[in-house]
């Protein structure tokens, strides 16, 4: 189990989630506001990051203005074929994240391919690996999100 | 945003994470031929031109205890999916809220909004009180936990 993040970790997570500082030495410009020694935070984060409470410290990209095809696509899977198809589909490069849900609508996974083109094509890769359908749902509009994750 | 070849170098130079170092751009500048107010400067650029959404911590949801993962789907009416996009947007436990298209007749749902809990019946608490304090009573809606993770890396740049 991870430890349980203290409060200068939960004030970390809060606050650098929409953004950091970008001067020649962020981390001490950020360690200020927090009020502690740029090595501390350093090491807090290095520790966050050993216990994957981070997945990263760095950039999100918007996937379509880097002239990416990034989709959201659902499939309905028998559950004595899901672990297979499961498989299956995580084999493919393009497939950032899965995630089984409990509805017939049972695996949900991230595409992200180089061109918006190719979304099409490894869909319907994935469907003849697997002989399901592949339910497409890319975003068609983000509404604004006021706050951040809060820990 | 046109972006350069340089700033491609820099793109998949980052998107694994920022050096954890006390001059972290400059490093970065070092090992792709940059010098550091080239960088900032690119880095600032393409915050400001969307390219970059946010640059700062991703956090992994399950490893902090946020377990109750729901994907919250409703079948919003085309005439109201304005109010009620910014409605659901606008709520402190909403971590995203996005339109997607309906695929009728297997998929009627075109809102998709994720939230984020300890506890299922804690996150149930909450989608019930929204229910009510935004008037979606006669949205018809569906709850999707998450059970197991597959697999989870961010998109990769060439």
């Amino acid at each position: 189990m991870s430890p349980e993040p203290d409060a200068i970790d939960r004030a970390i997570l809060n606050r650098y989630q929409g953004g950091f500082p970008i001067c020649e030495r962020p981390y001490q410009v950020a360690a200020r506001e927090l009020g502690i020694s740029e090595e501390e935070l350093i090491r807090r984060l290095q520790g966050m990051l050993e216990h994957k409470q981070l997945s990263r410290f760095g950039p999100l990209y918007h996937a379509e203005r880097l002239g990416g095809g990034l989709s959201l696509c659902a499939m309905r899977i028998p559950a004595d074929q899901f672990e297979q198809v499961a498989e299956q589909v995580n084999a493919f490069p393009e497939v950032a994240h899965n995630y089984a849900r409990d509805h017939a609508f049972n695996m949900w996974f991230v595409l992200a391919t180089e061109t918006p083109e190719r979304i099409g094509a490894v869909l319907q890769e994935i469907e003849q690996r697997t002989g399901f359908r592949v339910y497409n749902m890319p975003k068609l509009r983000e509404f604004f999100i006021g706050l951040r994750f809060e820990v | 945003m046109v972006l350069n070849e340089q700033d491609y170098r820099l793109i998949a130079e980052i998107q694994g994470g920022l050096p954890l170092s006390s001059h972290p751009y400059a490093e970065i500048g070092q090992r792709i031929g940059l010098d550091e107010e080239t960088v900032i400067g690119r880095i600032d650029a393409m915050l400001e031109g969307g390219v970059i959404k946010r640059l700062g911590i991703v956090v992994r949801h399950h490893e902090l205890g946020y377990t109750a993962n729901a994907m919250v789907v409703w079948d919003v009416p085309d005439e109201r999916l304005d109010e009620v996009g910014a409605k659901l947007g606008a709520l402190d436990c909403i971590t995203l809220c996005y339109q997607r298209p309906r695929r009728l007749p297997d998929w009627p749902y075109n809102l998709f909004c994720m939230i984020h809990g300890r506890e299922r019946d804690k996150v149930l608490g909450y989608i019930d009180r929204l229910i009510s304090s935004e008037g979606l009573a006669e949205i018809p809606h569906k709850v999707l936990f998450s059970g197991r993770r597959f697999k989870q890396r961010g998109a990769r740049y060439q």
